[in-house]
């Protein structure tokens, strides 16, 4: 009697510490690629997931950071180096390219004129409605600081935090579905 | 022609690609109340495999679904 006792015990035990590691309905995504095709695919993921009643969190890293941009705003005091990649960089989601068939630019014009005509979300209306959905956007400091990027010149997107790579693995380790795009 | 099942909302996806149809419904269910049907109208092929993967992750269920040229009607019932 007294052994089964501790056996449900040790079983109770078991199953709330497995509760506790148990994934969220969560999916989150590194988007470290500033490619227009890539970025319209994990806004497109991002969205549909929350359709689907998950939630979703998006990490950008690298080269990603570069679709956060806000073209409009403009920043001052940057040293020599951060002003040159400020300049090569694209300067947001209207600014990205085609990671293939670019052809200097014309290739990207005419998958933006095709996506118009077939009435495909642009990438800049994904990122709007993203954060209408509540889809979390958090932003690697250390590329920010490695491109040069200051916080002021990203884009006004409703849930937007600074982080760097344990924010993101605490919330893969809560997530059923992990992407790296 | 199938027989016409009663809906207590409408929506007209029609014309809208990749995320928007399930995006757009997944809003609109939210208008009904549980046990309320939402009808909806697409154009996009691609919802005849969304549209129950959608439902079946949200826990709600799809009633009928029918082809009509290019349009597709989906009866939603709200279960969740």
């Amino acid at each position: 009697m007294k052994e089964l006792q501790n056996q449900l015990e040790e079983l109770k035990n078991k199953l709330e510490s497995m509760d506790k590691k148990q994934a969220s309905n969560q999916l989150s995504m590194v988007v470290f690629n500033g490619d227009l095709d890539k970025a319209l695919a994990a806004f497109i993921m991002a969205t549909g997931s929350v359709a689907m009643g998950m939630d979703a969190v998006m990490f950008f890293t690298f080269w990603g950071t570069s679709l956060l941009r806000d073209q409009k705003k403009p920043v001052k005091g940057k040293d020599i180096i951060s002003k040159m990649f400020g300049f090569m960089i694209p300067k947001g989601a209207g600014k990205v390219k085609l990671s293939k068939m670019n052809m200097g630019g014309m290739g990207t014009a005419m998958i933006k004129s095709l996506m118009k005509k077939k009435n495909v979300a642009s990438l800049e209306e994904l990122i709007t409605l993203a954060g209408e959905l509540g889809v979390k956007i958090y932003i690697c400091e250390m590329s920010m600081d490695l491109m040069g990027f200051k916080r002021e010149e990203m884009i006004d997107y409703p849930d937007l935090t600074y982080c760097g790579v344990a924010k993101f693995l605490e919330e893969a380790n809560n997530s059923r579905v992990q992407l790296f795009i | 022609m199938t027989e016409q099942l009663n809906s207590d909302k409408e929506l007209d996806l029609k014309g809208l690609p990749c995320p928007m149809p399930i995006v757009k419904v997944s809003k609109g269910i939210k208008d009904i109340e549980i046990g309320q049907v939402l009808k909806a109208v697409t154009t996009d092929p691609g919802s005849l495999n969304d549209f129950p993967a959608w439902a079946r992750s949200s826990g709600n269920e799809i009633l009928d679904t029918h082809q009509n040229g290019e349009e597709i009607t989906f009866y939603i019932k709200r279960s969740a």
